[in-house]
């Protein structure tokens, strides 16, 4: 009997010592939705001693084939400096990501509570194996000087002058110029 | 938003179908554009409307604004410095409406043409499918491809003047002049103009992202007069014919 009481207590302080410590380390044992962006206006909730809060981030497409076949990777380092904006200051990185020719991962920068640059990282991969992906997924693409072509068509396609872009620029320049 | 919208309608004479479709734009641009003060998103912007109260309109160019900001790893935004801009969506997501309406009435050969976007459908009045050109962005009265489309629509984002900066949201200091255009196929212009869009905003990277997305071809040129472009992209581009 007395056995049996002491393997209860021994699994039920586990257990209670497993949910204290997942629930300390916040966030960080689930993978986040890298398909999610932090879009609220308002900033999350604090947590006290919480060494490795991160934002789930917009992970970026790396422009050229990607080496790395990481796997997850979760770090944060937080730096002491005041922040009034939605992100906590520091650097984050991601979790790898499929990006469909390879995977990709990104550290974002936080300065001043905000995303200040977003990084590509390179991993240590199977060298062998990620350039038959480069090859397979990702053709060179063609280029060619552009040429004047017959102007017998219907319609034209062009960039306006009232693109988002640029009205998104204007904008910009316009709330600088206000007072 | 405030573009020209041009409309062509080949097998159907109702001319009343016209005014209905630029009343509509009217009224896409009465709602949208941020340069009027008394547009929803104006109100929007100086935190007038709740956001239960958006219109059924707004909340579906937000969830596609949203969705876009997804797909493109958040190259797309149409928040900045807290105000929302949805100009780069609207005008795809619009012509692709007014195309539905056409449809809706059994018109099945037309195009629809804002801004430099364009939703083709069925065939010309000759017959054939929709010949469609890209327009040189260093001189404007030039072609410098034409492409042969039935059902797919088109849209090009790029810079009006060579050079000039384009805002991108992931890092706002780095400039974005390599590109000056880029062209993107779609098999709507929904899908056209949002790609188009953050593609342009990804610099030389876009047309790569382009290529990921099986579904899309894309056309890039340079500050050197240098085309690149997708695999899916030479399927409508017709032979090279020089300019008579």
């Amino acid at each position: 009997m007395k056995k049996y009481l002491a393997s209860l207590f021994l699994i039920i302080t586990f257990v209670l010592f497993a949910v204290f410590q997942r629930k300390s380390t916040g966030s960080s044992n689930a993978a986040p939705d890298l398909a999610s962006t932090d879009t609220t206006p308002t900033s999350s909730s604090p947590t006290t001693s919480d060494t490795t809060n991160q934002q789930p981030l917009a992970s970026g497409s790396s422009p050229t084939p990607n080496n790395s076949t990481g796997n997850s990777n979760n770090s944060a380092v937080t730096t002491p400096q005041t922040n009034t904006g939605k992100y906590k200051n520091g650097s984050y990185t991601g979790s790898s990501a499929d990006a469909y020719y390879g995977n990709v991962q990104v550290k974002a920068i936080i300065k001043n509570g905000k995303i200040s640059d977003v990084q590509f990282l390179d991993h240590p991969s199977d060298r062998s194996r990620s350039m038959m992906i480069n090859n397979q997924a990702m053709p060179i693409l063609r280029s060619e000087a552009i040429q004047a072509q017959s102007a017998n068509v219907d319609a034209v396609s062009g960039a306006s002058m009232t693109s988002g872009a640029f009205i998104q620029s204007l904008q910009s320049a316009l709330d600088k110029a206000a007072n | 938003m405030n573009m020209p919208v041009s409309i062509e309608i080949v097998d159907s004479k109702d001319e009343a179908v016209f005014d209905e479709i630029y009343q509509f734009f009217r009224e896409i641009e009465a709602r949208f554009s941020i340069f009027q003060p008394n547009s929803e998103i104006s109100k929007i912007n100086r935190h007038e409307i709740k956001p239960s109260k958006y219109s059924r309109e707004m909340k579906e160019i937000f969830d596609l604004a949203e969705k876009t900001k997804r797909e493109s790893f958040g190259y797309f935004d149409i928040e900045n410095d807290g105000r929302l801009n949805p100009s780069g969506i609207v005008k795809g997501w619009a012509i692709y409406q007014a195309a539905k309406k056409l449809k809706s009435k059994k018109i099945n050969d037309f195009y629809i043409e804002a801004g430099g976007d364009i939703q083709t459908s069925g065939l010309n009045v000759d017959g054939f499918k929709w010949q469609v050109g890209i327009r040189n962005p260093f001189d404007h009265s030039q072609i410098i491809k034409t492409l042969t489309l039935s059902g797919e629509g088109v849209a090009t984002s790029g810079n009006y003047e060579r050079g000039r900066h384009i805002y991108n949201p992931i890092s706002p200091a780095s400039p974005l002049t390599e590109i000056v255009s880029i062209t993107v196929i779609g098999p709507t212009i929904l899908e056209a103009d949002r790609f188009a869009t953050a593609a342009f905003a990804m610099g030389k990277s876009g047309i790569n992202f382009i290529e990921s997305r099986p579904n899309l071809g894309g056309y890039a040129i340079d500050q050197t007069k240098t085309a690149v472009f997708t695999t899916n992209f030479e399927r409508y581009a017709n032979q090279n014919v020089m300019a008579r």
